[in-house]
């Protein structure tokens, strides 16, 4: 039901408490500090783009998210609640599904295997095959996916769509809250793209909250409704899509700033999140 | 979708033509699986029939090549769960040793029974894996170094238990059985029935738990199929091996399974239970195939690791001691020699890769049996220990040449 009404009108940003917020989240590497008070508010039904150049903080700041380091300084909250996540197990355990660029799937293994891999259900102690294939098939069916054949077909013989599309049904099999995206497009052709994007939407339109990490513009105001952007280990920007255009994304991207927008005035960053 | 897709399967694949047709387009696409080495092996069979007929297809020769493989086709079973993660054991012929001179220091020497002395023997080897799975796991050192240091050390090991020179015999009646003795005929018959049985019956009810929730699920005509060619062989086997093979049966009389033969049989059917049919399989093989996913996925990788050197160091252990029945005692050279590399070749024959993540029990089996024959059949045909071993090389490069090249043509077709 939350998918039938985030299809037809998103509620307004604002409208609607975020599942997950950042705020003034710092974090070293020694001497380099990589994450300079970055906010982030995550809602559910919504796709947060996040887009920043090279070294600007995106991965620290998911690798944080997920667990695999704490931040230094900063408060993370989940549903309204203050969270603290030590390790990927308490993400897991919160909700959170990372799905990283590289995939980390088994190629000698089929897509029922791969999807429930170090979570595998068993009755008495065995595997339980044919619960699994048909968990696996309802949330593949869930997620309208047509481009598998079979599940029980070898990784090793899928297209980089369909792996991708494997990653990230695996990560929404686990009835988690928020899924991030490392990069899901970076090595696929047009149409297997405009597969995974939709796939993308569709995670949002059922109610999960997604952040979306690329470097593609087109893909990002294709598929997101909210962009954040990075710069320099600050968020210089949470808007919604409509708010924006490609161009002033560029700049603040490369810059820091646009117009009205990014880190130029104090003000101007509390309207963005209002907006 | 499903109800597209598993229509669609089942319409191709409910007639002989339809399942010939997919098994040829998963063979054409590299997926090769046991199929060379089966068909090497029946090739093999067939050559020394015709050259031979009198003595290589006799029941006698028959029984006699199970033995002769018996020792390797074990070990090599060990070793597939080493191969699966992707490691070499090369020590496990001397762990096999070792392990078969602690049971005859304490069955031979301290007069224990069999099953404590059976016990020890088995340690001896859980001890030998752990020591060799921490080292590896946990240190970090390559498996080729780590086991290539144990197989010096243990044969030093195996030295000072034995003596120098000297040998350990057995002389317990259940410990020479195992390699040298048959089955009562009736035995044979019961234990065929109890096997075939439980496979008709595991499979169809898998079957019919796949169709009652609406999955795609193996036709019955290729139940049927399977099972008939399984009966086929296995009556086959039972049958010749029931037959009177001694050559004077008035003074002895031969006939029935040999015990190791059913040790084998039953060692793969549990082996392969735990690689299929377990959390602790599966991983096993995501560890071999991709390990930072398996890590990733929240799997104990080192445990796995540590593990199946444990499983295969044990599994050796029972080799050793196989061996050690055949010639009645243990010498310096059980376990040494060629045994561990045929054990590797004949694990990789039969379609095991070097390069982990693929492999079964039953792989062990089948190269096992394959090189077996090659030495059966070329000593029956006169020929000497050189040309045996230049032929066994040859056929290892053939095996590991097709799957390289079914490698090749997997990755061609996108099944890799």
């Amino acid at each position: 039901m939350t998918a039938a009404t985030a299809e037809t009108s998103p509620p307004p940003a604002a409208s609607e408490d975020p599942i997950l917020t950042l705020r003034g989240i710092h974090k070293s590497f020694g001497a380099v500090h990589v994450l300079r008070g970055v906010d982030l508010d995550v809602r559910r039904g919504h796709v947060t783009a996040l887009v920043g150049d090279n070294g600007a903080g995106k991965s620290t700041l998911i690798k944080g998210i997920a667990g695999i380091h704490g931040f230094d300084e900063g408060d993370y909250t989940f549903e309204g609640k203050p969270v603290h996540v030590h390790g990927p197990k308490d993400a897991n355990a919160l909700g959170i599904e990372v799905v990283y660029q590289d995939l980390a799937l088994c190629d000698n293994l089929d897509v029922v295997h791969n999807m429930f891999l170090g979570r595998e259900e068993t009755k008495s102690r065995l595997l339980d095959e044919e619960a699994m294939e048909a968990r696996a098939r309802e949330t593949l069916d869930g997620l309208s996916v047509r481009t598998l054949k079979s599940v029980r077909t070898q990784v090793a013989s899928l297209s980089g769509g369909q792996r991708q599309t494997v990653a990230i049904a695996r990560a929404v099999l686990w009835n988690s809250k928020v899924v991030i995206l490392d990069e899901p497009t970076a090595a696929l052709g047009v149409a297997q793209t405009a597969q995974v994007l939709r796939l993308v939407r569709r995670l949002a339109d059922n109610g999960l909250g997604v952040i979306l990490i690329s470097h593609n513009l087109n893909d990002v105001f294709q598929v997101a409704d909210d962009i954040a952007v990075l710069y320099l280990g600050k968020m210089v920007e949470q808007v919604r899509r409509e708010d924006v255009t490609s161009n002033q994304v560029v700049e603040l991207i490369t810059g820091g700033r646009s117009g009205d927008l990014g880190m130029a005035e104090e003000g101007s960053d509390q309207e963005g999140e209002d907006a | 979708m499903s109800a597209v897709d598993s229509t669609a399967a089942e319409h191709d694949r409910s007639t002989i033509r339809g399942i010939f047709h997919d098994y040829l387009v998963k063979v054409r696409g590299g997926d090769v699986g046991s199929l060379p080495a089966v068909m090497g092996l029946i090739a093999l069979v067939v050559v020394f029939s015709i050259l031979r007929p009198d003595t290589f297809t006799g029941p006698l020769n028959f029984a006699n090549l199970i033995g002769q493989g018996a020792g390797i086709i074990v070990l090599a079973m060990g070793l597939v769960f080493v191969l699966l993660l992707g490691e070499i054991d090369l020590s496990a012929g001397y762990t096999g040793g070792t392990a078969a001179a602690m049971m005859g220091v304490v069955m031979t020497r301290q007069g224990w029974p069999f099953v404590p002395s059976l016990i020890v023997c088995l340690l001896t080897g859980t001890v030998i894996g752990l020591t060799i799975g921490l080292l590896v796991a946990r240190l970090g050192v390559p498996s080729f170094v780590v086991t290539l240091a144990y197989f010096l050390g243990l044969q030093g090991v195996m030295l000072v238990i034995i003596g120098e020179g000297g040998t350990i015999p057995y002389r317990n009646d259940i410990a020479l059985a195992l390699s040298n003795k048959n089955m009562p005929v009736w035995l044979g018959w019961a234990l065929l029935v109890v096997f075939l049985g439980g496979y008709a019956v595991v499979t169809w009810l898998s079957n019919s738990r796949r169709r009652a929730r609406g999955l795609t699920s193996q036709p019955i005509l290729l139940w049927a199929l399977k099972l008939g060619a399984l009966s086929v062989v296995s009556i086959a086997v039972v049958g010749y091996l029931s037959i009177e093979r001694a050559v004077n049966p008035n003074i002895t009389s031969i006939k029935g399974v040999p015990i190791v033969l059913a040790l084998i049989v039953g060692l793969v059917v549990v082996l392969t239970f735990f690689l299929t049919k377990t959390a602790w399989g599966r991983h096993i093989y995501a560890v071999g195939g991709n390990a930072e996913a398996a890590r990733r996925a929240g799997i104990n990788v080192q445990m796995v690791r540590i593990s199946a050197f444990m499983v295969c160091s044990t599994i050796a252990a029972f080799a050793g001691l196989l061996l050690a029945s055949r010639t009645n005692s243990v010498s310096p050279n059980t376990g040494g020699d060629v045994t561990l590399l045929l054990a590797v070749g004949a694990a990789v024959i039969g379609g095991t890769s070097l390069f982990g993540g693929k492999g079964r029990a039953v792989d062990a089996v089948i190269g096992g049996l394959a090189l077996a024959v090659i030495n059966n059949g070329m000593v029956l045909l006169n020929q000497s220990a050189g040309r045996v071993f230049i032929i066994t090389g040859l056929v290892l490069l053939v095996a590991a040449s097709v799957d390289a090249i079914s490698r090749r043509q997997a990755t061609a077709s996108g099944r890799a």
